[in-house]
Formats: C-alpha cells, sequence, structure tokens
C-alpha cells in the first residue's frame, strides 16, 4: 500500500480572484514505501507547491492527500501529525537556523514532538552523524559554520524527526561539486540505513539520475510524466521539448538515434552508457 | 492579512494624473487635505468630495481597488463615528437612554468627520496609485532640498525610503518562508499564552534579522562597487519637469480652494 497518496490535487493561488493561477492542476501521485522519488521540473512548475501539501502546510483547493490511507486535513491534530510524519526541508534550508549553538538547533523539531530529553539527545546525535557534522560543531552557533556545514545542520534538525517520509526541496542548490556528492551520498546511505521514503525535489537531471528510483515531471503546474527513472528519460525527447535538461549520458544515446544509430534510449547514467555501447559494438562485430 | 498592505501600490497607466509631476501630485495633496480641514459646512465638504469623485475617474483606477484601500479604515470611522454621536451635547436632543443622548448636531458631526476621513484617505491612496514609489521619493527629495542649507541629508533620507519601499514585499515573502520552514519542523505559532506566543516568534525573528543584515550589507557592498557615494553631483536618468498639465491641476485645485472658502464664508458653519 501507498504511504502516501495524491489524488486530483488542485491547489489555486488567489482563489476567487482576478489574479487565480492554479499552482497544481489535477495530480495524482502514489509514493511506495522505502522508494525514493525524484521530482522535476522548472521552476514555477508546482514542485514546491506540490509538497507542501505532502505535510499539510497547504489545504488543497480540491482534490485530497492520504497518509496511510488517512486524509491529512481531517483536523488540526492530524495536520499537526503529519508535520512529524512527513518531513519537509526547505530550499536554502540554511536560512532557517535560529538557535544559539547547533545542537539547540537540531533539537527544535523533536522538542515540538514533545519527546523525552534522552531520545531527543540521541536523534540529535544520529542526524548529525548522517548529515557529518563533527560532535565538536554541536556545540558552536549555527552562524559561525561554513556555507556546506550550515546546509547540512539545517537538514539534520528535519532528520532528527526521523520522518517516515523525508520531502528535500533543491537541497543541492546554489552548492560546489564536492558539496552536491556530498549531500547525494548523505541521502543515499540516510535511506539505505533508515529504510525510509525519501521525495527528493530537483532540477538537476543528473541528480536524478544518480539517486532515485522513481521520478515524476512536473510542467506548467501539471504532473507530466511519472515512472521509473529508466521510463522518464528514455522520453528524453519530450523532456527537452518541455525546456528541461536531460543527463548528458542521455544526450548522447538521443543524438546517436537522430543518425540512425539503432539504440536505445532508457540511458541515464554513465555506467549504463558504457554497457549499451559495448552491446552495440559487440552487435556490429558479429555482423 | 499582511499582504493587504496598500503602501507604494502604484497601478501602471498612461492617465492624466499618471503624467503629472510627482512633485506637484504631492503638494496638490497636502493642499487637499489641509483644504478638506478648513471645510466648515456640507456645502464646502461636498466642494471637496466632488473634486475627489472627479479625480477617481480621471486616474483611471478601478473604483473597486479605491474603495479596497479603503477597507482597513472601518474600524476607526466606526470608532470615531461613535464618540462624535455621543458625546457631541450641543443641539436638539433625538433619543437618550440613561447616559447616553443623541443629538441632531452630534448626527451632523459625526456624518462630517466620516466623509472628511474617506475623501482625505481617498485622495492620498490615488497619490500611491498613480505615481510609483521612486518617483514619490524622489518628488519628496526635491520638495525638500531646500532643508540641505540647513544640513539635513535630505538626499540619504530619501534613499532610505526608497529602499524601505523597494523591500517590503521581499520581507512579506521572506517571512512567509521562514515561517513555513518552521512550522514544518512543528513550530506552533498559534496556540499558548501571550508568552508562549511571544516566544514562538522567536525562529520566526531570528533568521528574518540575520538574513535582512545580510542582504542590507550585500545590497551596501553592490552600491559601492557602482561608485555610490551619496547625492553630492548625482544627475538624474529622468527628469522631473513641471508641465502644462501641472499648470492646470494647480488651477483647479486653486479655483476649488477658492470655493470652499467662499461657501465658509456664505454657509454657516456646522461646527
Amino acid at each position: 500500500m501507498a504511504v502516501l497518496e495524491v489524488q486530483g490535487l488542485t491547489h489555486l493561488y488567489g482563489a476567487k480572484t482576478a489574479r487565480e493561477t492554479a499552482a497544481v492542476q489535477d495530480v495524482d501521485l502514489r509514493i511506495e514505501p522505502g522508494e525514493l522519488l525524484g521530482v522535476i521540473g522548472h521552476t514555477g512548475s508546482g514542485k514546491s507547491t506540490l509538497i507542501q501539501h505532502f505535510n499539510a502546510l497547504l489545504t488543497p483547493t480540491r482534490g485530497q492527500v492520504l497518509l496511510d490511507g488517512a486524509d491529512v486535513n481531517r483536523d488540526k491534530q492530524s495536520r499537526r501529525e503529519a508535520r512529524f510524519r512527513v518531513g519537509l526541508c526547505f530550499q536554502y534550508p540554511e536560512y532557517q537556523l535560529f538557535e544559539e549553538t547547533v545542537y539547540k538547533d537540531i533539537s527544535f523539531g523533536p522538542a515540538n514532538m514533545q519527546l523525552p530529553k534522552d531520545e531527543i539527545d540521541r536523534r540529535v546525535r544520529t542526524a548529525a552523524a548522517f548529515v557529518g557534522l563533527d560532535e565538536s560543531l554541536l556545540e558552536k552557533s549555527p552562524f559561525d559554520l561554513s556555507g556546506g556545514e550550515k546546509r547540512r545542520a539545517a537538514i539534520a534538525g528535519v532528520m532528527a524527526m526521523e520522518p517516515e517520509i523525508l520531502v528535500l526541496d533543491e537541497p543541492t542548490a546554489g552548492l560546489d561539486p564536492r558539496g552536491r556528492e556530498r549531500i547525494l551520498d548523505m541521502i543515499l546511505r540516510y535511506r539505505r540505513e533508515t529504510g525510509s521514503t525519501v521525495v527528493l525535489v530537483s532540477h538537476s537531471m543528473e541528480d536524478i539520475a544518480r539517486v532515485a528510483t522513481r521520478a515524476l515531471v512536473m510542467n506548467r503546474s501539471r504532473a507530466v510524466m511519472q515512472g521509473t527513472v529508466g521510463e522518464v528519460f528514455a522520453r528524453g525527447e519530450e523532456l527537452l521539448q518541455m525546456g528541461l535538461d536531460v543527463p548528458a549520458s542521455t544526450r548522447i544515446f538521443l543524438e546517436l538515434r537522430q543518425r540512425g544509430v539503432p539504440v536505445q534510449t532508457d540511458v541515464y547514467t554513465a555506467a549504463q552508457g558504457v554497457d549499451a555501447f559495448l552491446r552495440l559494438l559487440g552487435k556490429e562485430a558479429r555482423a | 492579512m499582511i499582504r493587504d498592505i496598500t503602501i507604494g501600490q502604484y497601478m501602471p497607466g498612461n492617465s492624466f494624473l499618471h503624467k503629472m509631476d510627482a512633485r506637484s501630485k504631492i503638494v496638490l495633496t497636502f493642499a487637499f487635505i489641509l483644504a478638506i480641514f478648513f471645510c466648515k459646512n456640507f456645502w464646502s465638504l461636498g466642494l471637496m468630495v466632488l473634486l475627489s469623485a472627479v479625480l477617481v475617474p480621471v486616474s483611471r483606477v478601478p473604483v473597486r481597488s479605491v474603495l479596497r484601500s479603503l477597507r482597513p479604515l472601518i474600524f476607526i470611522l466606526l470608532f470615531t463615528a461613535v464618540l462624535n454621536l455621543f458625546y457631541t451635547k450641543s443641539g436638539n436632543v433625538l433619543w437618550s437612554w440613561r447616559f447616553l443622548t443623541l443629538t441632531d448636531k452630534g448626527l451632523y458631526t459625526a456624518v462630517f468627520m466620516a466623509v472628511r476621513i474617506l475623501a482625505l484617505v481617498a485622495v492620498s491612496t490615488l497619490l500611491t496609485f498613480t505615481t510609483t514609489p521612486t518617483d514619490l521619493t524622489d518628488g519628496i527629495e526635491r520638495l525638500l532640498s531646500p532643508l540641505k542649507a540647513v544640513k539635513v541629508p535630505v538626499h540619504s533620507l530619501a534613499m532610505m525610503m526608497t529602499l524601505a519601499l523597494r523591500f517590503i514585499p521581499t520581507l512579506i515573502e521572506e517571512i512567509d518562508r521562514i515561517m513555513s520552514a518552521q512550522k514544518a519542523r512543528g513550530a506552533d505559532l498559534e496556540t499558548g499564552g501571550f508568552v508562549r506566543r511571544a516566544k514562538a516568534l522567536l525562529p520566526i525573528l531570528i533568521p528574518l534579522f540575520v538574513s535582512s543584515f545580510r542582504r542590507a550589507y550585500d545590497l551596501a557592498f553592490a552600491m559601492e562597487c557602482r561608485c555610490y557615494r551619496g547625492g553630492e553631483g548625482r544627475t538624474r536618468m529622468r527628469q522631473m519637469r513641471f508641465t502644462v498639465r501641472d499648470g492646470a491641476a494647480c488651477g483647479v485645485f486653486a479655483l476649488v480652494i477658492a470655493g470652499v472658502a467662499v461657501l465658509n464664508f456664505f454657509f454657516k458653519p456646522l461646527i
């Protein structure tokens, strides 16, 4: 059974005024336990609005969001529960840091859950270890950390709530390649070790290709594609038409096919590219 | 709620009022406010109301927008009206109950005050509806420039005002974002007593201050990189010009003010 299910979700901004615009339109989505769903789309395609419905920060204009089959917008209690079961980490989360020490900041979420003190302590230390923050940094002021450390501390603040679903909005935005790698590795390790479901919002196809198991493509407030990463990137031409990027390896194979070389285009990592080339060369050698 | 602030809500347009010089618009708005306080009876007040009623279609700002800008006044209007109704003891008593007495004069005063406030706010919002914030502060700067002689940093004040206006929407957006982020971590902003709620604001205010300082620092740096060093010897991309249009507007205003004086003189004062 899907852990989170979105049915016919529509969200209008400025409803019933002249400026009414649909941010999300008729989106259906099922998130299975343990999967890593990548959400792809332009700025303004509705990605961020969509994920803010997962933890009931926004209320749908139409449609509903079900968590384990129950509507998250039932009442105040269910909304609050959704906040903790679906951990949402916003874009540029480092700007939400506010406490005197990193330790206190990471414990903000768990403390709001009214957990006992030793449980909070355990969660803070586990989360800090996941994001690779050294114990010695925990007593420092979050404002004294470097940019990358701040980002990781903020992500730890969401992980410390130990949500069943961790939703990250552009966690690698504005980081250098090494910082990106670090965050992606961290997400993969977190998922492997805790077995939780992860939703990763990104406009970087390379990131999605690297870590996601399934992908959802948003374009102009609608969900236009859904499927395994292979299925989605196999429709690379459509992605390009939407003005979205595709991974470099996919692009090479698309180009090859356009020039008449008989190749599959569901290639999205370098390793798959190598395999596909070897297959092709083997076939030609035999012929 | 926080989005309803109408400061600097410029509506792009091409009307007579839009094309007027910001300086004359500011001066005339002040003249209007002064004149409306000099009105002594319903006749002269009526003339001013007529003028503001004419200005709305001239500005081509939708009537609905003007009305919407008046909506926040409802409370103030009711409050002053009630005070005026029951605190005016002179005149013929219309109705009384225990300590409350209602006189015809009280009724007139209440209506008079309410109409006065409405016309005043309507005309001042027309100023902000038809003038860009930049033009507005430019206009204020030019009007105040004689004060430079007594060492008032007019240019810096105007620049500060421009920047403050510019950053209002940015800050509102920022507050929205930080609030959502803290709510996602289970921050509870709605329940609890006064102390608890005040405490719950800290996770929002601290990041807001931090990012405001960062923004201010970045902005100052960017301005210095473009060799900004205050108003000394600075020329403008858009010169302000006092045109025939402004002359005509001033003429109409002069006539209306003269009309107010005449009506005040010939009809008996109400208050």
